[in-house]
């Protein structure tokens, strides 16, 4: 449970060397640096859309309104009642159906491989319609469609993962509750545009909810807990995960990068106004997944992920650390990409609430704490390797180590930036920005024919 | 003095053909019936016979410039970053087109020409054959004098959308692959100067390849020999197999079985799909999956050479699964007969196979997934929707060198 941090007792040898000197002048008090976070400057980076289309998305996040990015719903419509099957409704439905599916039990595996469906549980006086999958069942749920949304069911008992995205575009994935299916309990993959709200997602053994190799993505109002990680972005750029409850898992919030996988890079991601809580569960992770390497008892993991902004969440009662950040160099169970940054470039830690975290941190912690001089205390953030261009507001409320080096942040907040989602994206390019694609892709082949030859 | 010398090999060269000719008019006709064709290559007979088509194969179009360009139906989809990798409807990855048909057809007569091997006895298409998907139908590929090649041949087809080349990725383009196994004693055997001598001395190549190279000049170059097989080879394109039809909406072209097998495929319980992404059925990474060697063969330490990392030792690129019913045996070692025998191994549990004493970094995605026996079938009976090769080029009935185009012509047009 120590690999991720596990040459760390390395690097305290080091750091022990320089400890005096940069600590001496640190703890004078003319080096305490008090920002107020209330009317400071905005976060000027991340990801701006553009155009009409864009500012009305913007606009509606900003009044609060359910966030819709699958656009208007479709002309038709079915019902499946207890009895029947959702997936015999799917194959039935033209795109644009929505399918209200009745309280009920269904023990299936419902994939949707065509544009535009809806399948909506209705909640009768508390019932939802449970998909079970009795553990013998592998998905619940299995989308490669574009604009698809599911909401309001309760699934159970599967193998492999709860809701699975295939490269479908566009989707909202809302209210429903999912109990140990596996793996991952929402995992959009290979996404561009979509939501996961408010749903509440316990007992899974990887990630309850994982945003891999996905774009654009806005994760809010969930409730994860009793899993190994409790929201993991991953290879991913453009995300916002905030106003969720993580609590009880290994890990809480994760931004990684995990080498070996087609998309290389976890960019610009928000991790603002969570609750970061007790996140003290024996790690069960599959031996030999990322998240195995996960001390549990870990608030906030940063490893590899650029750009990722810390901002105003409850981080309390995390016994490893409340933040911990990292490179692939210290990870000992992943493995290596030459095409991989391995460091967290500008990590920025606004101002957070962080409350009786590091009070049982592993060994290598406690190293590092005392080759800094802070024996004995609770580690609040931690940084091991190298993190260029990272922030941090107020170090002086937290117990630190490692992050000496972080300059102040020159912006306290990102109130301006609403979401990263985008209007519907269209899941088909046309016939001549396809040909145009393929034509610079053969320019570019032509031109190393015509130097070959 | 040289030059005679070569004047005698020219003679002794060109009384080779008249004897063969006879020969191949026979095996022509066989191969009329039994060789899939696209009819692509309309052989007006002029001179010693051999005319470059100026017609792009099918599924490219003849661009203003002179040059083929693909089209496919994956075209009309996007993809996450332009990475050509996800669900049913994503685009495809970035791919070489763009060469000129002579380019192509020259290429073809190359690849299936023998004089590229040291002693006159391989082609290309000896390891790379139609019939068996452009793989050889061995475990381990049989170089020139018989040498065991190390390991199996990779199909060739659609190798347009490849980013690195070979099992261990140690090659970063088509021409820069190809010397390999032209000058490996363990396979083609040959030599650049003797290479670059044959096929100079060679009257009808370097006709052909002014004509393909109009710039080039008289001499033919290892450059321009690279560049026509690297333009044959991207032609070999295979996606329109009835999982493509059933990706582009046509549910029906997938039964009941196949389809629960795709599915079993891309559960998060197999996984097959996270490493074998579609739509090309591999997400070009690297992977250590720790499969076997058959018995008696050292370790293959893989791409840990190629990239001098410990953590990819045993790694190996992930091969595409299109057209894998056609390419037994399996696996860069060819340790696995029959399909159901590789999905077995993936069910055996994470390093079922590694050799005791290794440590190996497995992917985490390798894992124990416990599929049942039916299952395992259904993955079976789903590979086997991933056949498509509508677009096999013709096997030229003979080549500029006059030698046999295939070493076993027999056998290879069973
Ligand atoms: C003796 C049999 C043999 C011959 C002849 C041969 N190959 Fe191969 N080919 C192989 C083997 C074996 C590999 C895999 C080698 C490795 O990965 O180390 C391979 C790999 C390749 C690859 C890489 C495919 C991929 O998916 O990475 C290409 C391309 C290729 N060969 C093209 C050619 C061309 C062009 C020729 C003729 C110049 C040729 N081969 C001749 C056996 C052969
Ligand atoms: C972690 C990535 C990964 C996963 C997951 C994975 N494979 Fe593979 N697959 C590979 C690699 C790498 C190879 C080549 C290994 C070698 O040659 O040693 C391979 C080889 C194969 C081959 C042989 C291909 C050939 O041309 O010889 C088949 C068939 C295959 N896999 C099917 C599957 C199926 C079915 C599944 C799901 C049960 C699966 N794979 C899961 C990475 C993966």
């Amino acid at each position: 449970m120590n690999k991720i941090v596990k040459t760390v007792l390395a690097i305290a040898a080091i750091a022990a060397a320089f400890a005096g000197g940069a600590y001496l002048g640190r703890a004078s008090k003319s080096d305490m640096v008090i920002t107020s976070s209330a009317g400071g400057a905005e976060y000027s980076g991340g990801f701006k859309a553009e155009g009409e289309a864009a500012e009305k998305v913007k606009a509606a996040a900003n009044a609060g309104s359910l966030k819709s990015v699958a656009g208007a719903p479709g002309p038709h419509s079915v019902v499946v009642k207890d009895g029947e099957s959702i997936l015999q409704a799917v194959k039935n439905a033209e795109p644009g159906t929505t399918i209200r599916v009745m309280p009920g039990t269904y023990s299936e595996t419902v994939y949707i491989d065509k544009d535009n469906i809806r399948i909506i549980g209705v909640i009768e006086a508390g019932r939802r319609p449970v998909l079970d999958g009795k553990k013998q069942l592998n998905d619940a749920i299995l989308y490669s469609g574009n604009n698809f949304v599911v909401e309001n069911l309760e699934i159970r008992n599967y193998k492999g993962n709860g809701v699975m995205g295939q490269a479908g575009n566009n989707f909202e994935i809302r209210n429903n509750v999912i109990v140990d299916t596996g793996v991952y309990g929402i995992f959009p993959q290979l996404g561009q545009n979509g939501v996961v709200e408010h749903n509440v997602v316990s007992g899974i053994a990887d990630a309850a909810i994982y945003v891999g190799m996905s774009d654009n993505v806005h994760v809010a109002h969930n409730e994860v807990f009793d899993s190994v990680a409790g929201i993991e972005i991953e290879n991913s750029r453009h995300a916002i995960v905030e106003n969720n409850y993580v609590h009880d898992n290994s890990g809480g919030l994760l931004a990684f990068v995990t080498p070996g996988l087609p998309i290389k890079t976890t960019q610009d991601v928000i991790f603002r106004h969570n609750f970061v809580v007790n996140n003290n569960t024996k790690n069960f992770g599959a031996p030999g997944s990322t998240v195995a390497g996960i001390p549990s008892g870990t608030g906030v993991l940063v490893m590899a992920a650029d750009d990722v902004v810390i901002e105003g969440n409850v981080i309390s009662g995390n016994k490893v650390a409340g933040v911990i950040v990292t490179d692939h160099g210290h990870a000992a169970n992943i493995t290596v990409d030459p095409e991989s940054e391995p460091n967290s470039d500008r990590v920025r830690l606004l101002d957070n609430v962080m409350l009786n975290n590091g009070y049982e941190t592993i060994p290598e912690g406690k190293a590092l704490l005392l080759a800094e001089g802070k024996g004995g205390k609770n580690l609040d953030i931690i940084r091991v390797g190298p993190s260029p261009g990272s922030c941090i507001v107020n170090r002086h409320q937290y117990v630190t180590a490692g992050v000496g080096d972080f300059g102040e942040c020159d912006f306290t907040h990102t109130a301006n930036v609403s979401t990263y989602l985008l209007p519907p994206v269209p899941p088909r390019r046309s016939t001549s920005a396809s040909a145009a694609r393929s034509r610079s892709s053969a320019s570019a082949a032509a031109a190393t024919s015509t130097t070959a030859a | 003095m040289p030059s005679r010398r070569r004047g005698d090999e020219l003679s002794i060269r060109s009384a080779r053909p008249l004897l063969l000719a006879c020969l191949l008019v026979i095996a022509a006709v066989a191969a009329a019936v039994t060789v899939t064709r696209a009819g692509m290559h309309p052989a007006t007979k002029a001179g010693d016979g051999f005319v470059l088509s100026g017609r792009c194969p099918p599924s490219f179009e003849l661009m203003a410039g002179g040059t083929c360009e693909l089209r496919d139906r994956y075209q009309f989809y996007d993809s996450l970053q332009g990475r050509g990798v996800g669900g049913t409807r994503t685009s495809l990855p970035p791919h070489r087109d763009g060469f000129r048909p002579q380019q192509i057809d020259l290429g073809r007569y190359l690849f299936f020409d023998p004089i590229l091997s040291g002693d006159g006895t391989q082609s290309c298409g000896s390891c790379h054959r139609p019939d068996r998907g452009f793989a050889d139908g061995k475990p381990r590929s049989i170089g020139v004098h018989g040498r065991d090649a190390g390991r199996a041949a990779p199909t060739l087809w659609n190798v347009a959308f490849l980013q690195s080349f070979l099992w261990d990725a140690r090659a970063s383009s088509l021409e820069a692959q190809a010397p390999g196994p032209l000058f490996s004693p363990r396979e083609m055997g040959n030599e650049p100067a003797r290479l670059l001598r044959s096929l100079n001395d060679n009257a009808t190549y370097r006709r052909l390849f002014r004509q393909a190279f109009p710039g080039s000049g008289d001499t033919i170059t290892e450059a321009d020999v690279y560049t026509a097989l690297a333009a044959f080879q991207t032609t070999l394109i295979s996606l329109n197999s009835r999982y493509d039809r059933y990706a582009h909406g046509y549910a029906a072209a997938l039964n009941e079985r196949e389809i629960a097998g795709l599915n079993v495929f891309r559960s998060f319980v197999a996984r097959c799909a996270e490493c074998h992404t579609p739509p090309l059925f591999t997400n070009g990474q690297v992977a250590v999956i720790g499969a076997p060697e058959p018995a008696g063969h050292p370790f293959d330490v893989g791409a840990e050479k190629t990239f001098d990392a410990i953590k990819l030792r045993g790694g190996f690129k992930v091969p595409t699964l299109r057209n894998i019913a056609r390419t037994a045996p399996y696996m860069h070692s060819g340790a696995f007969g029959t399909l159901r025998e590789t999905v077995a191994f993936y069910n055996k549990g994470r390093g079922n196979a590694v050799p005791p004493g290794e440590t190996l970094y497995l992917h985490w995605h390798i894992s124990s997934p416990d599929l049942t026996a039916t299952e395992l079938g259904l993955l079976v009976d789903f590979l086997q929707t991933l056949t498509d090769e509508a677009f096999t080029p013709e096997i030229p009935q003979r080549v500029p060198s006059g030698l046999p185009p295939l070493d076993n012509p027999k056998e290879s047009r069973t």
